[in-house]
């Protein structure tokens, strides 16, 4: 495989298999995005990819530490230095000196809008500004592989917009970008989409591709069609047909990617589960 | 009657207007979505329809008068961070809730709760602490629901499940108020409200907040050169697979700049998405744009 990325990787917590098989490859100028619900496997894949944690199984294909960027979920911005120190902070860490460092601090502080900010505490920052600045700190070093954990949870569409051009600036640039996301319509925006479920790849491929290789069909109705495999968008419901028969009363459903996930989680469950709102 | 009904709400924070006039109403059987960037008014507002924070002018109306701890048990509230005591069993939350509002903790749970019953709510996983969030706070069968940001952290089809709860909630009565950030959420909502600077920009279903505002598609042979090229004219492009979109912008002009630049590329005008015209609404995403990110104020 070429590029950045994991083979067959397993990470283990005591007895608990966090991944469990997984394999993804970003190359250059490439945006993957990992997506899954909380417990999925996503942090610690990308630990692995950071070089955090050490896997228990598998291989992986990074490039020096000091080539990667890591933004981690949550904190990553000291509360008690101010922007401009956090910056410096994060230049020494990854070895960028001088005016280098100075000129790129000045441009990503445009980039971000955070220039009015630069003496602010950490801890005074909004949570939209504080993940921009963790962000900047991740790009000070024009990283070759930029590792991002959910960097926009929490934040407004307004700061996620201006996240996600500076994550595609550092893709145009030359970075294979790895981001995860609980947010499926977020990672439409990514070249290659990998759907974790259980430590495991649910889907794999570019949105188109995921969504084209749905089996059966969904189609839309008004009235819920099925205990299990209906599921609500807005106010009308969809339904998985695995067989492609469209049911009486429905009609096919142009699919997102949203759409695929459901099906594919839906064809992992066991049948009869009961996986329906009491 | 509504069962919220907001009118002319002002709230000032010393010299900051964190609501600034809002007017705003949720009906029996309806889901309203409140959006707003940061610093947008949209948490203050929530705290004057809780009760939680007087206002500095106007009404606030909960099921005909003002909020006080009457109002309180008829509503159901899950905030961000769930309200649940995670040192306690599922069963023993559901009890708790229940007990503080005078009802019964729900006998029947649905079977993937029921499997949970005894486990500490610490180990759960957070789409199944959702679940329990979200049964404590129906168990007293709430005339009104607040939801803040209910499905985040939840795989799709958790998050759907979770949204066929709340439905259900709303088909028999309730009326339900969502704050969110995220458009999945949002596109679950009867209805919209979207905040900027303490006021109400938008009202109204997607489609109609979208309106026939429009956006430049841009299909590039290769997206990094014309994403550069788009960035060093100041026409920030958001990248979408290996598509790129300009908001709001002029298709000729996107298409001069492109091939000035030398850059082969199809581009096209197409209808905004409602993420880009909430954007647009908010104060355009620009860099240190004046409605984003007030620090504090919400």
């Amino acid at each position: 495989m070429s590029g950045y990325g994991v083979t067959d990787l397993r990470v283990r917590y005591g007895s608990r298999e966090a991944v469990d098989g997984v394999s993804f490859s970003v190359p250059g100028h490439t945006i993957a995005a990992l997506v899954g619900g909380d417990g999925a496997g996503k942090t610690s894949v990308l630990r692995v990819l950071a070089g955090a944690i050490a896997p228990a199984g598998g291989t992986v294909r990074r490039p020096d530490e000091h080539r990667i960027g890591y933004m981690p979920a949550g904190e990553a911005v000291y509360r008690d230095l101010t922007v401009d120190e956090n910056l410096a902070f994060s230049a020494r860490a990854y070895g960028v000196r001088g005016p280098e460092a100075a000129r790129r601090a000045d441009e990503l502080l445009e980039r971000t809008g955070l220039g009015a900010a630069r003496s602010r505490l950490g801890g005074q920052l909004s949570g939209g500004m504080r993940q921009k600045l963790a962000l900047a700190m991740a790009l000070l070093h024009q990283p070759e592989l930029l590792v991002l954990d959910e960097p926009t949870t929490g934040i407004d569409p307004v700061s996620r917009a201006q996240l996600w051009r500076l994550i595609a600036g550092a893709a145009a640039a030359g970075a294979a970008v790895v981001v995860a996301t609980c947010y499926v319509d977020e990672a439409e925006r990514a070249a290659t989409v990998v759907v974790l479920s259980d430590g495991q790849v649910l889907l794999e491929g570019s949105p188109e591709e995921v969504v084209a290789r749905t089996p059966g069909v969904v189609v839309a109705s008004a009235a819920r069609l099925d205990p299990e495999r209906s599921w609500l968008r807005g106010t009308r419901w969809r339904t998985w047909s695995p067989d492609g028969t469209v049911p009486p009363g429905a009609t096919r459903a142009e699919l997102d990617l949203e759409d695929a996930v459901i099906v594919a989680e839906l064809e992992r469950l066991p049948q009869g589960t009961g996986e329906v709102a009491a | 009657m509504s069962l919220v009904d907001v009118a002319g709400a002002r709230k000032r924070f010393g010299e900051v207007v964190a609501v600034d006039g809002v007017d705003l109403t949720v009906e029996p059987g309806e889901v309203v979505g409140l959006l707003g960037a940061n610093g947008a008014g949209k948490t203050t507002l929530m705290r004057l329809i809780l009760g939680l924070l007087p206002p500095s002018g106007g009404t606030i109306r909960l099921f005909g008068e003002p909020p006080s701890r009457r109002t309180r048990a008829r509503l159901g509230y899950v905030p961000q961070g769930l309200g649940l005591y995670e040192d306690l069993t599922v069963a023993e939350n559901l009890v708790f809730a229940a007990d503080a509002f005078g009802a019964r903790a729900p006998e029947r749970l649905d079977p993937t709760l029921e499997a949970v019953r005894g486990d500490l709510v610490a180990e759960l996983p957070l789409g199944l602490r959702r679940r329990v969030a979200f049964a404590a706070v129906l168990a007293h069968h709430p005339e009104l629901l607040v939801l803040d940001e209910p499905t985040s952290g939840v795989d799709p089809l958790g998050r759907a499940r979770l949204w066929e709860t709340v439905r259900e909630a709303a088909v028999t009565g309730a009326g339900v108020l969502v704050s969110t950030h995220f458009m999945s959420e949002a596109e679950q909502c009867d209805r919209l409200v979207v905040m900027a600077a303490g006021r109400v920009v938008a009202v109204g279903g997607m489609a109609e907040i979208v309106g026939d505002a429009t956006a430049v598609e841009v299909r590039p042979q290769r997206w990094a050169e014309a994403f550069a090229a788009l960035d060093r004219a100041g026409l920030p492009a958001a990248l979408v697979g290996r598509r790129l979109r300009v908001p709001d912008a002029d298709p000729r002009q996107v298409g001069a700049v492109l091939e000035a630049a030398g850059v082969a590329a199809d581009v096209r005008a197409v209808p905004a998405t409602f993420e880009e015209t909430f954007v647009a609404l908010s104060g355009g995403g620009e860099p240190g744009a004046p409605a984003s990110d007030h620090a504090g104020v919400a």
